[in-house]
């Protein structure tokens, strides 16, 4: 019983912090392109500079 | 997006002054190579703070300093070779997914948590432990349903205050009622909560939702990505010559503005200096292009084709014939809003035998002589069972499913009741303009097999020197025959009359033939008769077959245009189709509330800005990607591809999704014919309610995913 009252707080905290990140990623405007997300990894960076 | 944007962090960019915020749309960025380009053009000009693609939007967003104007940015991309124009609008639009995000998150974390809790409950959990565990769970579900909830909560409201019911009434009573039972349960210490079974039935429910939401979405950037017709504005010409350049919404009755040849015309207005000939194609459908001279009246959204002019505005904004239609449009589409949706008619037969069922196995159990809380269990556990779960997914997953197939396939759907309407089509009425044709010249094939290789390599020199639409059809074709260019020198577009340079010790030149009949060029090369290439208006590819798989689909079709006798009897007597010509688009409108008087469910093919009333009237609609932005933003449907093809394949694949939703339901009942007797009889806990939900709308999902094959 004790190892469940210490473990259960701690998977929901856990579990908590995935939520906020989630409600941060959004609000930040990280899923609003997402085909371009995919794309711009494949952006030469070094091509810009002469 | 925007908050990812850095202002002024490049030193050699940063300039005191206003800084401007512009969103240009750039339909043509398809990859990471396009994005780039944009980025780097534009972020080279001097006073560009950044610029930030968005590919989903297919549109970049600038800040710059207010030193630089529109037309440069746009310009600069020319120049790149992207097409852009400024968004008419400024705000972002109003994406329908991005409320039921949060929703959904909250559901899916909570319902994970609960699960787990519940999961060791029914392994055997007992006395304190099974205590604390629905404390947990209620300490998780309660707010997670509040929050994860409202979507559905506020909609059934809403139905119940004006006396009506929809999907979300039974799915709130049901969710409240379990909610408050698990409250009673956990506060007493009683065996089972339904804190898991509310969740999961939330969760699945927005996840319904939310697929149908982003299935508008995708489909309303594809569209918004097209816009490109409407000029966003026009050069305008002060008193003492200087020119300036104004959005459409800020030119005033009086003002001068200046229009380039290629350009199109923001507002209504005379001619005051100057004489050329417009393509009024996407205000009439008429297909030859028009002349006026000084004092002549020209309409917004015409194309300018020959000489630069001058033209006072006459009506701009709302009292444009632009907006005239537009009105027309918003009394045509008032019709099509009081359609109701499949889930929704299902509803209404769905929610009042839920209901009284849940009352009948209450009164039953009391009679046999259960105590009051004991039959209220029995009820609860009836609405819980019955929930309409699978009924919730049984139609936006199969509309998803099948729009998804349509977009590879190049057909947009805007909505899943554009899908329904237009499974239910019996009669098409296709414009001719720009959706039976093409709606552009294209040059004579055998006047093109006459030009041999070193001709034919001069005149697509000369043509790509210059935007008129037949230099841009003649490039187009012979660049697709594999023509070269040769090198040119001297060359100059002299307005009104055509291309002229020379080629090594030749002179030659493209330009309007002397007889200056109907639609064609000469080609004039030094020592040689002059060659003449004529143009035509040509049908769609793959016509026939499009209309014959129409006939076999029980959806005979007739042509409704504006165009001029002459033109639409020729369209006619190719494609062997019943015409209709000179119809106004209030008179085309008419024509489809006839054939909808006499009991026919009508599907409207068109494009112009006149089959706006049209598109908006009909029971269903489709415009080609090409179509003019009215005709976009009023269908149902738009195809970007070239082939007519794309008709029949919406047809089938909208009468197929009905099949599978029809399907889906008798899932879904059946599910509910097997499930509601063990309920009424006591016989259904937690657990067995948790497993019959998740298999019946998994059966739903897979018969759905059947859609995801289109045929050819």
């Amino acid at each position: 019983m004790t190892s469940l009252a210490l473990l259960i707080p701690i998977a929901l905290f856990m579990g908590l912090i995935g939520l906020i990140a989630f409600f941060w990623a959004l609000r930040r405007g990280q899923f609003s392109d997402l085909d371009g997300a995919a794309a711009r990894i494949l952006i030469e960076e070094d091509e810009d500079q002469p | 997006m925007t908050s990812l944007a850095v202002p002024g962090t490049d030193a050699g960019h940063t300039i005191a002054g206003e800084t401007v915020h512009t969103v240009l749309s750039v339909p043509g960025m398809h990859c990471a190579g396009c994005m780039a380009k944009v980025e780097r053009t534009l972020g080279r000009i001097e006073g560009v703070a950044t610029a930030r693609v968005n590919l989903t939007a297919r549109q970049v967003a600038v800040d710059h300093h207010d030193t630089v104007a529109v037309p440069d940015l746009v310009a600069s991309l020319a120049q790149a070779g992207f097409e852009a124009q400024p968004r008419l609008d400024r705000a972002e639009p109003v994406s329908a997914v991005r409320p039921l995000m949060a929703p959904l998150a909250v559901a899916a974390f909570a319902c994970m948590n609960v699960m787990l809790l519940s999961v060791s409950v029914w392994s055997g959990a007992d006395g304190a432990t099974r205590v604390l565990f629905h404390w947990l769970s209620a300490v998780i579900a309660v707010p997670a349903v509040a929050y994860a909830g409202r979507p559905f909560f506020a909609s059934a409201w809403g139905a119940l205050r004006h006396g009506a019911t929809n999907m979300d009434v039974p799915i709130s009573i049901g969710v409240l009622l379990a909610t408050g039972l698990s409250c009673y349960e956990t506060m007493t210490g009683g065996k089972e909560a339904w804190f898991d079974g509310t969740l999961m039935l939330l969760l699945f429910l927005l996840a319904g939702r939310a697929l149908d939401a982003m299935m508008r979405d995708r489909a309303r950037a594809g569209v918004d990505a097209l816009l490109r017709q409407a000029p966003a504005g026009a050069t305008v010409v002060a008193a003492d010559g200087t020119p300036a350049w104004l959005p459409a919404t800020d030119l005033v009755p009086g003002m001068v503005m200046r229009v380039a040849a290629g350009e199109r015309l923001a507002a209504d207005g005379a001619i005051a200096r100057g004489a050329s000939r417009f393509d009024q194609s996407l205000l009439t459908g008429e297909s030859a292009a028009v002349r006026a001279d000084t004092g002549d009246t020209v309409l917004a959204g015409t194309l300018n084709l020959d000489n630069p002019v001058d033209v006072r505005v006459g009506a701009s904004g709302e009292d444009t014939s632009l907006a005239e239609i537009a009105r027309l449009m918003a009394s045509a589409g008032q019709g099509r809003s009081r359609y109701v949706r499949i889930a929704d008619r299902a509803a209404r037969l769905y929610a009042p035998a839920v209901h009284s069922l849940a009352l009948l196995a209450f009164v039953g159990w009391l009679i046999a002589g259960a105590e009051l809380y004991h039959a209220l269990v029995v009820a609860i556990a009836v609405l819980i069972i019955t929930c309409p779960c699978a009924l919730g997914l049984a139609v936006p997953v199969a509309q998803v499913v099948a729009a998804g197939a349509l977009l590879r396939r190049g057909v947009l759907v805007k909505d899943g009741a554009a899908l329904e309407r237009l499974a239910g089509v019996d009669h098409a009425l296709i414009d001719k303009t720009g959706t039976l044709t093409h709606g552009c010249p294209v040059p004579d094939a055998a006047c093109l097999a006459a030009l041999d290789g070193t001709d034919a390599a001069i005149a697509l020199s000369l043509a790509s020197h210059s935007r008129h639409p037949l230099s841009l059809a003649l490039t187009r074709a012979l660049a697709a025959r594999g023509v070269r260019t040769v090198d040119l020198t001297d060359v100059a577009e002299i307005a009104g009359r055509g291309v002229e340079a020379r080629h090594g010790a030749l002179a030659v030149s493209l330009g309007r033939p002397a007889g200056a009949e109907g639609m064609a060029a000469a080609l004039s090369i030094t020592g040689q008769p002059v060659r003449i290439i004529r143009f035509a208006d040509a049908l769609r590819p793959d016509w026939a077959e499009a209309l014959a798989r129409l006939a076999a689909l029980g959806v005979p079709c007739a042509i409704l245009s504006g165009d001029n006798r002459a033109a639409v009897a020729e369209a006619a007597r190719i494609t062997g189709l019943p015409a209709r010509a000179t119809a106004s688009p209030a008179e085309k409108q008419a024509a489809i509330a006839d054939l909808q008087a006499a009991g026919a469910r009508v599907l409207m093919v068109g494009d112009g800005l006149n089959d706006g009333p049209a598109l908006a009237a009909a029971d269903a609609s489709i415009a080609p990607g090409t179509a003019s932005d009215v005709g976009r933003q009023a269908a149902d449907l738009v195809f970007t591809g070239d082939s007519l093809l794309a008709l029949p394949r919406a047809v089938s694949v909208a009468r197929a999704t009905m099949r599978v939703v029809r399907q889906n339901f008798a899932l879904a009942i059946g599910y509910n014919l097997l499930a509601v007797p063990l309920a009424m009889a006591g016989l259904v806990t937690p657990l067995v309610a948790a497993v019959a939900m998740s298999l019946s709308s998994l059966v739903v999902i897979a018969n759905s995913l059947r859609l995801a094959r289109v045929p050819r």
